[in-house]
């Protein structure tokens, strides 16, 4: 059996989406015990979040000015003496939080690192998507060595909540660099669900022109109570932010609908979205490979098609 | 001057097709096109920015990997690396011990930055970059899009998933890139011809010294599911008309 730690991710004020997903995954590895580590600045109410999730053990509160702000360098060092008491995983979501921090904690360790594991074959067995998705990788994680590994979220549920684990406040040995510092963090403001957590998302493409045409997609999502992403010629040229790209290097995401509106559909972005429940699919190309994998698909002009599909949903 | 070196690794280039051999032991790779990784382009893309700014002087290029690395490295001295360095190993180099081998260079070559490639599109880790920084015990700034250098310190601009964060790092550091830090250059025929005179310095993995690192060992490999090609409609009524009967909208 196995003693998991689970690194958590927060924004300093509540628990990111993920860590029930990450939860998931350590469970399936078959936990005698699950601990959650939260590493951060009074950071209560983001421990009372994790412990609530089902199955965590108890969560484990590294309180300290120096974690006001997620600094791989600085979080490495505390996470790499906590996983040394005992515990024979440490698992980390797939997110760029826990993609820049977990090969750090590994490295310190001495041991390689499983990214983005989408299913558990053994406590030491896993598969993990390589080349875009194109195709899956079994690996074994070597014997009497702590494994170190991402979640690929998109690949588990968010384990239930209603919970209530014990929260222990927890000091760790460590040494803390200073050679980096944290400054800012631009978000853009949006009242929209979260991309990686929405049920619905419309997506749009290059096809879309302009920011201002944008504006189509964000209404359309409004109606359904959607999040908004794009595809990484729409986030280069400048239409939406980067935050909001889907795919290989953006993010993976797993709603339960999603629509791909004037997106060619490369394999750079349909790894992205392998996982979607159904695919709606809106181009004008009737040989666009986005239809190879969309489950309805429509041939036409986006500019005509998606006010039409707006009012259609306006009149029910 | 500040000298930079950036990783060049060789891969199936990102427009190829890969798919799983029918036994499930590997990747159909032979005969496909081989480029530079994307992302390593972009790495070396913004040294050569970067002493075109006058804030560099020297860039080396390294790759890991057998002979046939040479035509990437060739590549990456082309587009302008003063140098390069093959350091030659016939097996798999995983992450961990890639990230041994480049703080040996890094040792020898004591760059002020390493620029790297965020991930490499065949084994897809994002590991590397931020093992070789551990390993080398200095900063990290991982997914670049945007590098500003200010004496001995680094603000990198990164593309995290809750928007842009800035960073301050102290030289030397590792940064590794993403996508939109810049658009590489094409390489101009004259400059292949130079790039033939420019040095490029091979050693063989075994003269580093290293010890063994544990690995992961790869088991079996097997084609993703597949998504069936689903429905055609004529209109939107009809696509509403579906998605209500699969409750998905009201
Ligand atoms: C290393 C690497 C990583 C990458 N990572 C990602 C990633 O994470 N995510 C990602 O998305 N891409 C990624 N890409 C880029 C990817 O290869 C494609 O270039 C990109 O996805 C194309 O975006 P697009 O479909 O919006 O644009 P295009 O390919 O230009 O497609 C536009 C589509 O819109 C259709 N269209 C045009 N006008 C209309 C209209 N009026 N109505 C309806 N349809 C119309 C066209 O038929 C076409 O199919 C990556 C590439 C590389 C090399
Ligand atoms: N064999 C190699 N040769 C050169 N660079 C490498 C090699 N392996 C990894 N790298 C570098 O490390 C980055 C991240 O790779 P990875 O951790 O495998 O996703 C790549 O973009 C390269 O810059």
């Amino acid at each position: 059996m196995s003693r998991i730690l689970v690194v958590a991710e927060h924004d300093g004020v509540s628990l990111h989406s993920g860590a029930a997903r990450v939860v998931s995954c350590g469970l399936a590895i078959g936990a005698e015990s699950l601990d959650v580590a939260v590493m951060g600045q009074d950071c209560n109410a983001i421990a009372r979040q994790a412990g609530s999730i089902a199955g965590v053990s108890r969560v484990l509160c590294l309180d300290r000015e120096e974690n006001a702000r997620p600094l791989a360098a600085v979080q490495a060092p505390q996470l790499a003496a906590l996983a040394q008491q005992g515990y024979s995983h440490l698992l980390g979501p797939s997110t760029t939080f826990g993609k820049d921090l977990m090969p750090r904690v590994a490295a310190l360790l001495g041991v390689p690192q499983v990214s983005d594991i989408m299913s558990v074959e053994s406590g030491r067995r896993f598969k993990r998507p390589i080349y875009a998705g194109n195709a899956v990788l079994t690996v074994e994680a070597p014997a009497d060595h702590i494994v170190v590994a991402t979640a690929r979220l998109a690949s588990w549920p968010a384990a239930s909540e209603g919970s209530e684990a014990a929260i222990e406040a927890i000091a760790v040995d460590a040494e803390l660099p200073a050679h980096s510092r944290w400054l800012e963090l631009k978000t853009a403001e949006t009242e929209r669900p979260d991309l990686q957590s929405a049920g619905v998302v419309v997506s749009g493409g290059r096809a879309l022109g302009s920011a201002d045409n944008f504006s189509m997609l964000y209404s359309l999502a409004d109606r359904m109570g959607a999040a908004v992403g794009a595809s990484r010629a729409a986030v280069d040229a400048g239409y939406v932010s980067n935050d909001m790209q889907v795919g290989q290097t953006g993010k993976i995401i797993a709603p339960e609908l999603y629509f791909a509106i004037g997106i060619s559909g490369a394999i750079q972005h349909l790894t992205g979205i392998k996982d979607a429940g159904v695919i709606v699919a809106i181009n004008k190309d009737p040989e666009a490979p986005i239809f190879e994998v969309a489950d309805i698909s429509l041939v036409g002009d986006l500019f005509s098609i998606v006010p039409e599909l707006q009012a259609a949903l306006e009149d029910s | 001057m500040r000298k930079i070196m950036v990783t060049l690794k060789r891969v199936v280039d990102y427009n190829v097709r890969v798919r799983v051999k029918p036994d499930g032991s590997g990747m159909a790779t032979e005969g496909l096109k081989m480029s530079v990784n994307p992302f390593d382009e972009i790495a070396l893309e913004e040294a050569l920015r970067l002493r075109e700014r006058g804030e560099a002087s020297e860039i080396v290029a390294v790759a890991i990997g057998g002979d046939e690395c040479q035509q990437q490295l060739r590549t990456g001295l082309a587009m302008g690396a003063d140098r390069a360095v093959l350091v030659k190993a016939d097996s798999e180099v995983q992450p961990l011990a890639a990230a041994g081998i480049l703080l040996e260079i890094a040792k020898k070559e004591k760059p002020d930055i390493v620029i790297m490639g965020k991930q490499a599109i065949d084994d897809d880790c994002n590991q590397t970059g931020q093992m070789l920084a551990t390993l080398w015990d200095r900063p990290q700034a991982t997914f670049a899009s945007e590098v500003r250098l200010d004496g001995g310190t680094a603000r990198v601009t990164r593309e995290v998933d809750a928007g842009l964060e800035t960073i301050e790092v102290e030289l030397p550091a590792v940064i590794t890139t993403d996508l939109r830090l810049n658009e590489p250059r094409y390489i101009k025929l004259p400059d292949i011809m130079k790039a033939r005179s420019k040095p490029l310095e091979t050693l063989a993995v075994g003269e580093l010294g290293l010890p063994a690192v544990p690995s992961l060992k790869s088991v079996g490999y097997e084609p993703p599911a597949q998504r069936e090609k689903g429905e055609l409609v004529e209109n939107v009524a009809a696509l509403v008309g579906k998605l209500r009967e699969r409750g998905l909208v009201t």
